[in-house]
């Protein structure tokens, strides 16, 4: 295999590509050449990497250099003096906005010191179109410990053990939901990944399906093994062309490689995947409306119970996991229960994906341990003390919680509400789906978390605790 | 690049290929790894720096060796003594080599790359 010196990440996100991305590989493909220096420089496009207000973004690897706003004209000279000559180009480099001042290497930008990256940890480091490099991240390693090593009950006892909640919104027991569906009797089951992200101004799950479709994929191996499940759906929304790209691409090397099928690792498990477009209706992200449009019904909700854990896509037991919490799983799997454990608070464990948009200094993507004051999340890093950030909230609580609500907090100081999904006694709000700080103008002084509807919240919601 | 697909039966057959693609992502991890940083200015290039790069590329890929990243640096000034050639190995000095020719290269790879010797008789000094 030839060795290449160096690689250029040049980011491929849905905001970066929009952005001019793909000419900018183009050019870097064309002046490479010209320079004779294709075969020692390997040019890839990545997903997202979260700062999406400076995009495209182009990292340049061993230094992990990091340029931003990058234009087709300006890697000419990228090539010529960085590539080439080993010659920083000072004027593409990030500048932070806060301090005012360049920051040359990934690793030294504060955006990222502050974030701790597990969900986010291949998105911007990989190709998403190459398997081998989602296995030499020990990608595919999970599910053949757990269809080697552990029986489906072990699997879900470790998934209890770590704490997990959905990462929809509705913030339920990962394990304890897979439990209620590995419990249902029947031969035949189903799991689902709902990929209808439909809230405003959230682009979590679309970045990890650009970024890393190979996650998702693989939790749903480990969520089927775990519930006696051999089918699985995505169901996608169609405005998410390049996620659906990334993922058939990606279902079509697993399928290759005989990690999607029958008899995977020789262990006699087996299992397919699909991908179901949506057709844009907000409602579809609701879990039953969600499998009504699968079955080819129209997309109404109906009433629980039944849970879909009883009777979900066409009358079998089934299970619907949000993007980000099956993309948990493997990392779950392979760092143990305890690792996950051990971040963020008693009651909300691991990390979660905030997508930031508006009038915020870095829109992107961020993600934090549960528990996370907003106050660094939003001031320290996105936005300056004066900016205006109202957010957007999508508040599934408890049942009688459950129907949409408006909360204008008036204060800076109740905006450093933690992020977490058990709502605190003073302040009963949960992190919702994650999408962030839409720009509304609102008085200066004043911040706002609006809680708008979620796809959860439109059917009653089960009681959390 | 990507040859005829093998299906995977087994998880050895998972690891074997995880040891296989290991290096796809290795230039990308900064983690122990030998730098070799080659003088690129325009002395540099002169005096023959672009084939001490492919030499030097040739010989980690005969060597198999992926926990080298392979860096350029414009020109530090002592240009009469190009072509210069940089190795850290990771907690030691820098140490520079200098006016360093083709051949010299598959000695400073075995030699310090590998077993950590410095080559006396191409050492300009310590950088640092």
């Amino acid at each position: 295999m030839a060795l290449y010196r160096a690689h250029v990440l040049i980011c491929h996100g849905t905001g970066c590509a929009s952005g001019g991305a793909p000419k900018v590989l183009d050019a870097f493909k064309e002046e490479l050449a010209k320079k004779g220096l294709e075969k020692e420089i390997l040019v890839i496009a990545t997903g997202c990497h979260g700062m999406c207000e400076f995009g495209p973004i182009v990292v340049v690897y061993p230094e992990g250099t990091f340029y931003s706003q990058v234009k087709p004209s300006d890697v000419a000279e990228i090539v010529e003096e960085h590539l080439y000559k080993g010659r920083i180009v000072t004027r593409l480099l990030y500048k932070e906005p806060l301090s005012a001042q360049k920051v040359c290497h990934y690793k030294d930008i504060p955006f990222y010191g502050k974030q701790h990256r597990i969900v986010l940890s291949n998105c911007g480091y990989i190709n998403p179109d190459n398997i081998d490099e989602y296995i030499s991240r020990d990608g595919y390693q999970a599910l053949g410990k757990c269809l080697v090593e552990m029986t489906p009950a072990a699997v879900i006892d470790e998934m209890k053990k770590s704490g997990l909640r959905g990462r929809g919104g509705g913030g339920f027991p990962t394990g304890m939901k897979w439990g209620f569906c590995a419990a249902s009797p029947g031969d035949k089951k189903y799991v689902i990944c709902n990929a209808d992200e439909g809230d405003p101004g959230a682009f979590m799950d679309r970045s990890i399906l650009e970024g890393d479709p190979h996650a998702v994929i693989e939790g749903m191996m480990i969520g089927g093994y775990a519930m006696g499940a051999d089918e699985g759906y995505i169901y996608c929304r169609a405005e998410y062309p390049l996620a659906i790209n990334r993922l058939q691409t990606a279902i079509k090397n697993a399928t290759e490689y005989g990690l999607l099928g029958e008899d995977i690792l020789g262990t006699g498990f087996n299992f397919t995947l699909h991908i179901k477009e949506g057709a844009g209706a907000f409602v579809c992200g609701e879990e039953t409306a969600l499998m009504a449009s699968i079955e080819g019904q129209r997309g109404m909700p109906r009433a629980r119970p039944p849970f879909p854990a009883v009777k979900g896509l066409w009358g079998k037991p089934t299970n619907i996991n949000n993007v980000e919490t099956w993309a948990n799983v493997p990392r779950i799997i392979v760092q143990g229960a305890e690792c996950f454990a051990a971040m963020g608070t008693e009651k909300s464990k691991g990390t979660k994906v905030f997508a930031l948009t508006g009038k915020v200094k870095n829109t992107g993507l961020v993600e934090v341990p549960m528990g996370t004051s907003t106050s660094p999340v939003f001031l320290t890093f996105p936005v300056s003390a004066k900016t205006l950030v109202p957010l957007d909230f999508s508040v599934p609580i408890a049942a009688k919680h459950s129907a949409p609500w408006t909360i204008i907090l008036g204060t800076f100081a109740h905006v450093s509400t933690l992020l977490i999904f058990v709502g605190l006694p003073q302040s009963p709000l949960t992190a919702g789906k994650g999408g962030r700080a839409r720009g509304m103008p609102l008085c200066p002084s004043m911040e706002a978390i609006s809680a708008v509807s979620s796809p959860q919240t439109k059917a009653p919601a089960p009681s959390l605790m | 690049m990507t040859e005829e697909k093998k299906k995977i039966r087994s998880l050895d057959d998972l690891r074997k290929i995880k040891e296989k693609t290991g290096d796809l992502t290795s230039a990308r991890s900064e983690v122990d790894k030998v730098k070799v940083i080659i003088g690129m200015g325009t002395c540099g290039i002169a005096a023959g720096a672009r084939e001490i790069m492919n030499a030097v590329l040739k010989e980690l890929e005969v060597r198999n060796l992926h926990n080298v990243a392979v860096e350029t640096t414009g020109c530090i000034g002592m240009c009469q003594n190009e072509p210069l050639l940089d190795v850290i190995r990771p907690g030691e000095p820098r140490i520079t080599y200098c006016a360093v020719t083709p051949p010299d290269v598959s000695r400073i790879v075995s030699e310090h790359i590998v077993n950590g010797r410095i080559v006396q008789d191409k050492l300009y000094g310590r950088a640092d």
